[in-house]
């Protein structure tokens, strides 16, 4: 089976998609670049490059390319998703959601409910979230709980080439708003992923890590995190399940529990800031439903709750470390034994 | 020095980058002969007993039980008494751990092609003698399901195994779905690696494969073993196959993966997210489904090779699992005198990966049968 990177399998779910379905579209800024001026057209296929060949096989008709407008573009996608079409639209940083907050959750994400469900809104927004990018407090944020927060919004968060192929295939074939987180320092990471397409289920947990004595539930490039941690401390004696949600809207709230049930303590590793975040959903769900399971309290690995930084020295300490939850997740198997 | 032996953690598979020595059956002191069980080994996929590659006095012991350590890192050495323990202190201190690239291995992977579709097969041996063996998995399975037989049988002989048409890296469109087809690719196999006549070994609906290429070109077989075949007997366990085609969450593809084994616990969160891979990919719902609607509709099998196996001149084995829930071990039953059967007891529908030691030998031995036979 080919290696292929986070960004090659994103770029060939979106581009199988368009060939499979005409009213799939691209738009976005930048997403082809160079519009409108002289020189080589698609210069860039994305700020990243992410999009990069779309241009060229679709065409300008299919593939809009805007300036930096994320309120009139993002709205224009709603606008067009309630009337037919099946737009994949980038939000550059997801940091910059602030300008078009409005058309995604007071209009997007309200439609089908407010339409008594005569209406559908099968729209893709793909951005970029996470630190480590040395890219500075307003590029690198990890804002998937505010959308989780949103009912009538779906949140993906892919945490691996495998699974972005088949989330976004799975998230341009939903008819209802779909959230795709994509972590910028993943872009470049390879495994094997198939040729042919295929689609992961919304609200399917994933079990990467199967372990007795802790459950530790991981989002997006914490996974990998978390499976290094759950791999060492195995070493050590400590025996870890690490879950991977896959989507934070819905959650496979089933999948944590049972695990929580069998291992009794919990472990949840957020790159989010601390308040009102998954790390703090997740808790809130274990100690409601789960706490007769708790063996140890319930604790999280998350950054401070402040900006990230910009100081590369800074950052590292901020994001979450492999160190950090092999010491948390040792924390509390330790307190059995005591 | 050249009488210490090494005994290195195995690579069972490609993926397979380190495993775990879950504990040693035989202490230090003890004298071993090659293809004794010595010690039970855990990997991300399954756990197996682990047979010594060598004979000798296993003198020092240096993974210890509950260990994980990479794939070719020391686990013991043997050496004749007459060698100090000096000299083996001195063995373990100059052992290198060769690295297992996946490029080492001696497995070879290549395609095959009928009607425009590509069959995918694995090659394995350095052996160049001996009537190659060409290895058919089941309904809904792989190549990879030979994980624990391919390197033991390829010793004495090359081995092909293949992917079925709808099923592992083969093209997903399956035409009509019957055994005629199914046979057909194992043909093409034959082909394409230019092999002239092989022993055919089929699991499950992989036996009935194997039967219907015996049927069909009988020149090409030199013998057959089936698995827990089809094709011997009326049945099959239809809520199987059924809860196999429509299985997506992970709790109802383990449920039915738990029908195949005796033992449940041996269905690892790796297998089940290895079939739910599968299953996702675009085209295989519609091929499995053909296939089972072809080849096992209602839970009936549509083919008997009853009459064939009776009349063949081939050499057949016949292996099954008494605890087989998928097909009835009894339809090995009343078959000819001339068909060897050997039932395993504790085993269910996977005798090849639940009792991989005793399998390989039986196996290894049908194949000898066959070979002295045709001399």
């Amino acid at each position: 089976m080919p290696k292929k990177t986070y960004r090659q399998v994103i770029n060939e779910a979106i581009a199988s998609e368009m060939r499979r379905d005409s009213r799939v579209v691209a738009i976005g800024t930048d997403i082809a670049g160079g519009k409108g001026s002289p020189g080589e057209e698609d210069a860039w296929g994305g700020v990243l490059g992410v999009t990069k060949g779309l241009y060229g096989e679709f065409g300008p008709e299919r593939v809009l390319d805007t300036p930096i407008t994320e309120s009139a573009f993002i709205g224009a996608s709603v606008g067009a998703a309630a009337t037919g079409l099946r737009p994949v639209a980038e939000l550059m940083f997801v940091d910059f959601m602030g300008v078009c907050f409005d058309q995604i959750f007071n209009q997007a994400a309200k439609f089908r409910y407010m339409f008594g469900g005569k209406a559908v809104t099968p729209i893709v927004i793909r951005t970029m979230y996470g630190g480590g990018f040395r890219a500075a407090s307003q590029h690198s944020q990890c804002l998937y709980p505010l959308f989780t927060h949103i009912p009538g919004l779906k949140v993906v968060i892919p945490s691996s080439p495998y699974e972005a192929k088949g989330l976004l295939i799975e998230a341009i074939r939903d008819n209802d708003p779909v959230i795709f987180f994509e972590h910028k320092v993943l872009y470049d990471i390879e495994e094997d992923v198939p040729d042919e397409a295929y689609t992961i289920p919304f609200g399917e947990a994933n079990i990467t890590r199967e372990g007795r004595d802790v459950t530790v539930v991981a989002f997006g490039r914490m996974v990998s995190f978390a499976n290094t941690a759950a791999d060492e401390l195995k070493r050590e004696g400590i025996s870890v399940t690490v879950i991977d949600p896959r989507t934070t809207s819905p959650l496979d709230t089933e999948t944590i529990l049972e695990s929580v049930s069998a291992t009794g303590r919990l472990v949840v590793v957020d790159e989010a800031h601390p308040r009102c975040s998954m790390a703090a959903d997740i808790a809130r769900l274990v100690a409601e439903e789960g706490f007769k399971d708790l063996r140890a309290p319930i604790r999280t690995v998350t950054p401070p709750h402040t900006p990230v930084p910009f100081s590369p020295t800074l950052e590292d300490i901020y994001i979450p470390s492999v160190a950090r939850i092999k010491d948390v997740v040792r924390s509390i198997a330790a307190k059995v034994s005591a | 020095m050249s009488d210490i032996q090494p005994i290195v953690m195995p690579k069972w598979g490609l993926a397979m980058a380190e495993g775990t020595l879950v504990g040693w059956s035989v202490g230090e002191g003890s004298d071993i002969q090659k293809g004794d069980e010595i010690a039970e080994i855990e990997t991300t996929k399954i756990t197996n007993v682990f047979e010594s590659p060598v004979s000798g006095v296993l003198r020092r012991q240096i993974t210890k039980g509950g260990e994980i350590v990479p794939v070719g890192a020391l686990l013991a050495v043997l050496a004749p008494s007459t060698v100090s323990d000096a000299e083996i202190d001195a063995f373990i201190g100059a052992f290198v751990v060769e690295s297992a690239d996946d490029n080492g291995s001696k497995v070879v992977e290549r395609e095959a092609h009928l009607g425009g579709r590509n069959i995918f097969y694995k090659f394995s041996g350095s052996a160049e003698d001996g009537i190659p063996a060409v290895l058919i998995h089941g309904f809904g399975g792989d190549a990879d399901n030979w994980l624990f037989n391919i390197e033991s049988l390829s010793a004495s002989r090359p081995v092909y195994a293949l992917d079925l048409p709808g099923h592992g890296k083969s093209t997903k469109t399956v035409v009509k779905g019957d055994l005629d087809e199914l046979a057909d690719a194992v043909i093409a196999v034959l082909d394409d690696a230019g092999v002239a006549k092989a022993h055919l070994v089929g699991h499950s609906l992989g036996g009935a494969v194997a039967f219907k290429v015996l049927d069909k070109a009988p020149t090409r077989v030199a013998s057959v073993a089936g698995v827990a075949p089809a094709g011997l007997g009326e049945g099959v366990n239809d809520a199987y196959i059924r809860g196999f085609i429509s299985a997506e969450k992970r709790k109802d593809v383990k449920s039915a993966l738990q029908m195949l084994v005796a033992d449940p616990e041996q269905v690892s969160a790796t297998m089940i997210e290895g079939i739910q891979r599968y299953k996702r990919l675009e085209g295989v719902k519609e091929a499995i489904e053909t296939i089972a609607a072809k080849t096992m509709p209602q839970g009936r099998q549509a083919v008997s090779f009853r009459s064939l196996v009776e009349k063949t001149d081939k050499p057949v084995l016949v292996v099954w699992g008494e605890k087989d829930a998928i097909i009835d071990p009894r339809h090995s039953e009343g078959v000819a005198s001339t068909v060897s059967v050997v039932r395993l007891p504790s085993v269910g529908h996977m005798p090849h990966l639940e009792a991989a030691k005793t399998f390989n030998a039986q196996v290894a031995k049908h194949f000898e049968n066959a070979e002295a036979k045709s001399r």
